[in-house]
């Protein structure tokens, strides 16, 4: 059998996926009935609700025709590394990682880095306007977050501050 | 009658304070601009300054909010008609007769009508929600858990049916939006649900981070992946902001019938803004044409007039149903309510008696944001105009960088900006897939509300839902309009009209 809509045949099962995953661990919580609902009564009714949903929208992506295919198309693997990785090393670089004792390196440093990364998932990625952004987006943030907030965010790394 | 005046007069004594003036300002200020950016709609920035407003008193942080709303709901119609690309959906039909009237020229008429429809649409939708809001509020002390229950019921179903694309899926985001929002320490049994072991988790997850992480990082991921957009600015254009004689006699009609379509329709669950533009848009269409007129599509300013107002006064509209029934009606009024709970604040009936001030103080410094935004955009319209020739990627890093310092602020927890950086993950999933991913915001919020009064009301009925739900003529009302609803989007016919309206 051919997808017709690839789209809405991975969204279905998803959702499948999805609402089966959360019934099975409601199951683990105390069901109850209806007059006493336990703490899985609600999310067991939605994961088998979701689950139903995602059955038949799997269904009508396999049998309703639908001209271009509906293709979900090329995933955007660079933008979605860099800006997943431009967030991952801000939070490393601004709380550290007590786990393996890494100190954090304060909030212009998580900047800095946080915009250079972040502007390298653009094509027109340039290295000297991305440090001009960063260093206006530091300047901005100090005063606006820091100075006029009051943020309680450690500004510089911790081995300067002590 | 004496009631609302004394009333609006309290609201202007909180309101016209220096320090609520100002925060209003700002939160129009802000909205505009943001609204004028592309690629960033009003849910991310509202989520985005959130945590900004932590540190105000809750009367100012509401009151910045609600100017953020309509500040990006007008930066989204000045967008609209100078290049075609409407900030958020609610202006997408301001764009048919907006931009045309922008490439003969005639940018500026168009957005003096925004501005001056708007503002009086604005005004009409204050007063109105001035006015409902106390029966209502005492209608809604009559209800109790299952009319809550298929209110709710009611407000997510309506907000999907202009949900783009396929209905089922809507449904089944909100579905998926309810069941994170049990994510986390039932308050009932005190048992942890799905936190996986997680101390973080066991407060459950924050709407900031789910906001942010598919409003702001998902759509940033997914503009960055689709191939780069030609956008033609009229920015020598803009000269003479003020229409003609016959520009004014064409579109006062226009706002009126826009206003009364937008205050209607932003009542009703789900309508809000983006529902009263289309049908705003429409009726304009049917409207007897004079024949010195220019035809719809080619630059009408009663194309502009009419779903500008619209907009405006369902989105003051859309207010009474949350403030009165403590019910969100989209993706916006959601984050108003997690604003609300974050200041301790239980959005509902009974806000107008305990808390007075900040009702009617919102309510007034609505009107006062509405004001602000026409004296603010006219003359700065010079200034917006720059703002939208900014590059993409110059914006972005910003965008993130903020997201980034918004939910680490929050709880200064790094937990959170992991979790952003998942909920980011999966914007961008739902994107691929084609999933609207408001509804999921929607259901969250009204999660553990759901949860709640579905479990009083079972209990009440002694686990009957036919009972609980069905033998209460109010319940049943609601839930017989639900069926109706599904029932008419459902029918070929309509179904067809609805994609198109929906793809423009």
């Amino acid at each position: 059998m051919k997808i017709k809509s690839q789209k809405d045949f991975y969204s279905g099962v998803l959702f499948m996926v999805v609402g089966i995953g959360f019934a099975w661990g409601a199951t683990r919580y105390e069901i109850g009935v209806g007059s006493n609902m336990g703490p899985g009564y609600f999310p067991f009714m939605l994961g088998v609700l979701i689950a139903a949903l995602g059955v038949i929208i799997t269904i009508k992506a396999l049998i309703i025709k639908n001209e271009d295919g509906d293709k979900i198309g090329p995933w955007a693997w660079k933008p979605l590394a860099y800006i997943l990785g431009a967030n991952l090393a801000f939070g490393v670089l601004v709380g550290g990682l007590p786990s393996i004792r890494l100190p954090a390196a304060g909030l212009i440093a998580g900047i800095y880095i946080l915009t250079l990364i972040a502007s390298l998932a653009s094509h027109a990625f340039k290295i000297r306007q991305a440090m001009i952004l960063a260093t206006i987006l530091a300047v901005g943030s100090y005063l606006a977050f820091i100075v006029l907030l009051k943020l309680n965010i450690s500004v510089w790394p911790a081995f300067i501050t002590g | 009658m004496m009631d609302l005046i004394s009333n609006l007069h309290l609201g202007f004594s909180v309101a016209i304070t220096p320090m609520n003036v100002m925060y209003a300002f700002i939160g129009c200020f802000l909205g505009t601009l943001i609204g004028v950016l592309p690629g960033i709609g009003p849910v991310a920035t509202i989520a985005m300054l959130l945590p900004v407003t932590y540190v105000l008193p809750p009367v100012s942080a509401l009151i910045m909010m609600a100017g953020l709303y309509y500040g990006a709901q007008y930066g989204g119609s000045t967008t609209s008609i100078l290049v075609n690309l409407p900030g958020e959906p609610s202006s997408v039909v301001t764009c048919i007769d907006g931009y045309q009237m922008a490439r003969k020229g005639r940018a500026g008429p168009a957005l003096t009508a925004a501005a001056m429809g708007s503002f009086f649409a604005g005004s009409v939708g204050v007063l109105v929600l001035a006015a409902f809001a106390t029966p209502l509020t005492e209608l809604a002390f009559k209800f109790g858990p299952s009319e809550y229950f298929s209110l709710m019921v009611l407000g997510l179903i309506g907000a999907v049916l202009l949900a783009t694309g396929s209905l089922l899926k809507a449904i089944a985001m909100i579905l998926l939006g309810l069941l994170l929002g049990v994510v986390g320490t039932d308050i009932n049994s005190g048992v942890e649900r799905f936190s996986l072991n997680i101390a973080e988790l066991a407060d459950g997850i924050g709407f900031v981070v789910i906001a942010m992480g598919i409003f702001g990082y998902g759509e940033i991921i997914g503009n960055l992946g689709q191939s780069k957009d030609k956008r033609e600015v009229f920015t020598s254009k803009v000269h003479g902001l003020f229409p003609t004689k016959k520009d004014f006699k064409d579109m006062t009609p226009a706002v009126l019938r826009g206003t009364v379509v937008g205050c209607m329709l932003g009542i009703l669950p789900g309508g809000g803004a983006l529902l009263a533009a289309f049908a705003a848009y429409a009726i304009e269409k049917k409207v007897a044409m004079r024949t010195d007129e220019v035809p719809f599509g080619q630059g009408n300013i009663r194309g502009v007039a009419s779903p500008e107002s619209a907009n405006n006064a369902g989105a003051q509209t859309s207010f009474i149903p949350l403030l009165t029934l403590g019910i969100p009606t989209n993706a916006v009024m959601a984050l108003m309510v997690g604003a609300m709970t974050i200041h301790n604040i239980q959005p509902g009936p009974q806000v107008i008696t305990n808390n007075p001030e900040l009702f009617w103080g919102l309510i007034v410094s609505m009107w006062i944001g509405n004001l602000m935004l026409v004296i603010l955009n006219l003359p700065l319209i010079a200034i917006w105009i720059k703002m939208l020739t900014v590059p993409y990627h110059f914006l972005y890093p910003a965008i993130v960088l903020f997201c980034a310092i918004g939910v680490y602020s929050t709880n200064n927890n790094t937990f959170d900006i992991w979790m952003v950086g998942i909920f980011g993950f999966i914007g961008y999933l739902f994107i691929k897939l084609g999933c609207e991913p408001a509804p999921l915001l929607l259901g969250f919020i009204l999660g553990p509300m759901m949860e709640e009064n579905l479990r009083r009301a079972l209990l009440i009925a002694d686990g009957d839902w036919w009972r609980a739900f069905m033998m209460r003529p109010l319940s049943a009302t609601l839930l017989i309009l639900v069926a109706l609803l599904l029932l008419i989007v459902m029918l070929p016919g309509i179904k067809k009209k609805r994609k198109e309206a929906l793809t423009g």
